[in-house]
Formats: structure tokens, sequence, C-alpha cells
């Protein structure tokens, strides 16, 4: 019987001890190792300690992209909670049914590989797209305008890609919300703005931290949104990061990139828990 | 009444918002023209196209075939482990249970080129595994978090209760754990699969010659132009998932109301 239970826990334990430490710790270390590496012109990983890998980051044109970067996902993070907030305070008092449907609903385009819906913003949004030659022809406007290939079309495609992120934890938390405290505060005169500010706004707020990382921390990342969408002109941290794994071919400075990365997120994170946010939610659609 | 007009109108924005390209992709699907750009004439060559494109149905059916078994693979080792995590310590227990959080937060694009890195280092030659690899990689700690909320106090009561009956352990998964967890596991695995169709990102950096996935293909034809047979297949996938989806979401749903009874 003890012989059994032991093979059970080990049966049981097993996998995900060999899945953390093959998939998610050794590929880990192993960029962190190659970001002290030097490479060859080549292409190739030279094992000579070096720091300048780190160094290279601060250089001016790195800086440029890197503030570019968080710039676009800074906007993305924030149009998306003006757009989610009303959206779940307006559904807020409809019956569960309905709720869990607008739950499936906004989970549904996923359905359709990303870098599809991203196409189906380029038959809307370019010169001859749809929105241009619709305008054109209520004679509202007389020449297209530019709508992608610019910062315009970046952040459309990020907050469209993103928006679910930010609308099912921020739904979440709303909809957790009683209603006997809202109705409370109305009986006592409370206004909307103060019933928001200091009731619904302090019992969501991990929620829009949730969302905030969740919708952020990728921001960063897509690199398909700026090439497809931006035109290959403005370039964000994954660009760079994509340019130097797969182009110029400098793996210890685009591991170098990613290490930087991994430490805004555990900070980020760690900020998160401080307010009182779970990890678990963070996977949780 | 006013207010309530404009309520259901910006929820209504909303959802166009979300839907409008793939509204615009299906309808563009039955449209006469080569480019996408003007709609033409209705017609259904696009979705006979599809079947002389043999680019295009290599890489849906590799993205179809990474998908369900990443999703199969996925769900299995996540339930085990989130069991696993539950039920037993061990040595190191946190800084595992911490690692597993890791492919939810870090950037896709650093995952991407960690797992090239690491597969390059052994010697893995990119191809088809090295893709389902990944996704079963990213998948598992989704189906670990969505079963833990099913794992609650209550179930040690009901797991304490079992072996006081003289269950065996196995027994006790069978019958306590998994019908508890069951709901876990559905919602779970739908991620995966979700999950895995909408990847870009990873399945760029682990494919390799002959492992060619929609993504990469789109990536690969988008800069020349689109052409609406990728429209139709898109359309048939999003009617197949959607069925799918919708009766899974009917089966739950039902077995609730029966619960309830």
């Amino acid at each position: 019987m003890k012989e059994n239970n032991k093979a059970f826990k080990l049966l049981f334990l097993l996998p995900v001890i060999v899945y953390t430490l093959l998939l998610i710790l050794l590929p880990l270390v192993y960029v962190l190792f190659l970001s002290f590496c030097k490479s060859d012109s080549y292409g190739g990983i030279v094992y000579e300690f070096t720091l300048s890998n780190y160094l290279n980051i601060f250089d001016s044109t790195y800086l440029n992209i890197f503030f570019k970067s968080v710039s676009i996902a800074l906007i993305t993070t924030f149009i998306c909670i003006l757009i989610s907030y009303p959206f779940a305070i307006i559904l807020r008092k409809r019956n569960i049914h309905i709720k869990n449907l607008i739950t499936k609903l906004i989970m549904l385009p996923f359905l359709t590989n990303s870098l599809i819906r991203t196409y189906g913003w380029i038959i809307l949004l370019r010169k001859s797209g749809i929105i241009n030659s619709g305008l054109i022809g209520m004679g509202i406007i007389k020449t297209p305008m530019s709508l992608m290939y610019n910062r315009f079309g970046i952040i459309v495609g990020m907050v469209y890609t993103l928006l679910p992120f930010m609308l099912l934890p921020i739904c979440s938390s709303v909809f957790e919300i009683d209603n006997n405290i809202i109705d409370a505060a109305k009986d006592l005169g409370a206004s909307k703005l103060q019933i928001f500010f200091k009731i619904i706004l302090p019992q969501t707020i991990s929620g829009v931290f949730n969302g905030s990382l969740m919708v952020f921390i990728p921001a960063i990342g897509f690199f398909f949104i700026t090439d497809i969408l931006g035109g290959g002109k403005i370039m964000i941290i994954g660009n760079l990061i994509k340019n130097q794994f797969l182009t110029a071919r400098n793996w210890p400075f685009g591991s170098a990139i990613a290490i930087f990365l991994i430490i805004i997120t555990f900070l980020l994170v760690k900020l998160y828990r401080k307010l009182g946010g779970k990890l678990d939610d963070l996977g949780g659609f | 009444m006013k207010n309530k007009f404009l309520n259901n109108l910006f929820v209504i924005l909303v959802f166009l918002f979300l839907y409008l390209p793939i509204i615009v992709l299906i309808i563009y699907s039955f449209n006469s023209s080569q480019m996408n750009i003007i709609f033409e004439n209705w017609t259904f060559d696009w979705y006979k196209e599809i079947l002389h494109n043999s680019d295009l149905i290599e890489a849906f059916s590799n993205t179809l075939l990474v998908a369900v078994i990443s999703t199969v693979t996925s769900t299995i080792l996540g339930t085990i482990s989130a069991y696993g995590l539950y039920k037993y310590e061990f040595p190191f227990k946190k800084l595992i249970n911490g690692l597993i959080y890791i492919p939810i937060v870090i950037p896709e694009i650093v995952l991407g080129i960690s797992l090239l890195s690491i597969y390059t280092l052994m010697k893995l030659q990119l191809s088809l595994v090295t893709i389902i690899l990944s996704h079963i990689a990213f998948s598992i700690p989704f189906v670990i978090v969505s079963i833990r909320s099913n794992l609650t106090s209550q179930t040690k009561v009901l797991e304490e209760a079992a072996k006081d009956l003289g269950a065996s352990p196995f027994k006790t998964f069978t019958k306590i754990i998994l019908p508890t967890i069951m709901p876990g596991i559905v919602s779970g695995a739908t991620l995966a699969f979700t999950l895995s169709l909408d990847d870009v990102v990873i399945s760029y950096f682990t494919s390799g010659p002959g492992s060619l996935t929609l993504p990469l293909y789109i990536y690969s034809v988008i800069k020349t132009g689109i052409t609406p047979d990728v429209n139709a297949l898109t359309t048939i996938m999003l009617l197949v998932t959607f069925t799918i989806l919708i009766s899974i979401t009917i089966i739950q749903s039902r077995k609730i109301r029966k619960e309830a009874l």
C-alpha cells in the first residue's frame, strides 16, 4: 500500500517537475547565459564573458525604440481601460446567463488566428480600404486618410488584439461588486462619480491592474502588428529582439534585451501582488 | 430612456469593433475580385479554390494538428500537475509553483526566443515537433490555473471521506477529484486550443522548413497580397470551431441544469 502511494505521488509530480525545469527554467537560464556571451560577425556565439550586450542597450538608437515601445504599450493599455470600464459597468446588472454569453463572445474572435484578424484590419484601414472608400462615398472626406503604416494603425491593431485581456478581468471584478453597497450609497445621496471613485474603483483596482499587465506586457513584444500595420517603419522592442535573433543573428544582444524585458515583467508582477492581485487570476479567463 | 439607448449602443459598438475584421474577412470570401479591395460580385469560387492551393491546405492541416495534439497533451499533463501540486508537498515546491506562472506573464517573444535557443543548443531540428512542444509549454500553465479554481477546501473534505471509507488513491482521483475539476479541465482545454490557434509569435520562432502553419503562411504572403481563398478557409474554420464551442457550452449548461434539479 505504502509503495503504491509513493508511485502515485511520483506519477502526479514528475510531469510538472520535468516540464518546468526543462521547458521553462532551462531555456531562460540559457538565455541569461547567452546574454553574457560575445558574438562573432558570422552570427556565431563566442563563449567569452562580456557585459557589452547590456551596455549596448543604452545606445541612443535602442533607447529610442524602448521609449517608443513603452509609449505605444501605455497608450494601448489606457485606451483598453477607457473602453472596458464603462462596458463592465453597463453590463453589471444583467443576469448571469447574459454575462456568461458576453464572456464567450469576447473570447470567440481568438478562434481565428490573430494574424488573420490583423489582415482584416488592412482591408478596412488602407487607402483604398473600406473605411476610406466609405467616407469618400458619403462625401465626408475628399482624399483618403492615412489610417495605417503609421502609429495610428499600430495602436488600432494593438488595442484590437489585446482588448479582450482587459475586458475579461475588469468585467469579472466589476460583476463581483455587491449591488446592496451601491444601492446603499445611492440612498445616502452619493453621486455617480462618488460611487465610482469610492466604491467601484477601490474594489476593482486589482482587476484593472491584472488587465493592464496582460495588455502592457504583450504590447511591448507583438512585432507582427508593427510589421503589418506599421509597415515596418516603427520598431518596438519585439521587432528589435526578432531582428537580433533572425536577421542580424546577434543572439547574445537579443538575449540581453530579453532579460531586460523579463526584469521589467517581474517588477510589474511584484507591484501587482503588492496591490493585492493574485497570480492565479492572471491566467484565468 | 435615452441613457439606456446610449449604454446599449456602447456595448454594441465594442462588439462591432471586436468582430469587424472577422465580418470583413467573411464577406470578402464571397467576392469575385482577386485582391480583397473592391467588392465586385458574389461567388463561391474561392471555396473551391482552396483545394488547388496546396500550401494553404498544408498550413491549415498542420495548424489543426498542432492545436489538437498540444491541447490533448497539455490538458492531460496540466490535470495531473494541478492535482499533484494541490495534494503533495515536496522540496522546491515553491520554485516549481512560481515557474508555472512564467509562460503566462512573460512576453511571448521572450518565451519564443528562449525555446528557439534551447532547441538549437540541443541540436533539435526545428519542425512540427518543436512547434507542438512549444505550444504544450505555453498551454500547460493555463490548464493548471483553470483547474486550480475547482480545487478548494471542500475537495479536501471529500477526499478525506473517501479515504476513510477505504478508497484507493486511484479510485479517489477518478471518482471524486475528476468529476469535481471537470469544469476546470473543459475550460482549460478550450483555452489551450484557442491559444494554440491564435498564436503567431511562438510559432514564428520555433518552426523550421517543412513545418508551415497558418500564421507563417499568412506572414509569407501578406506583403504581396492575400487571395480570398484564405478568407474562405478562415470562414470554414470559424464555422467549425464555433459549432464545437457552442456544443460544449450547451452540454455544460445542460449538465448544470440537471445537477440543479
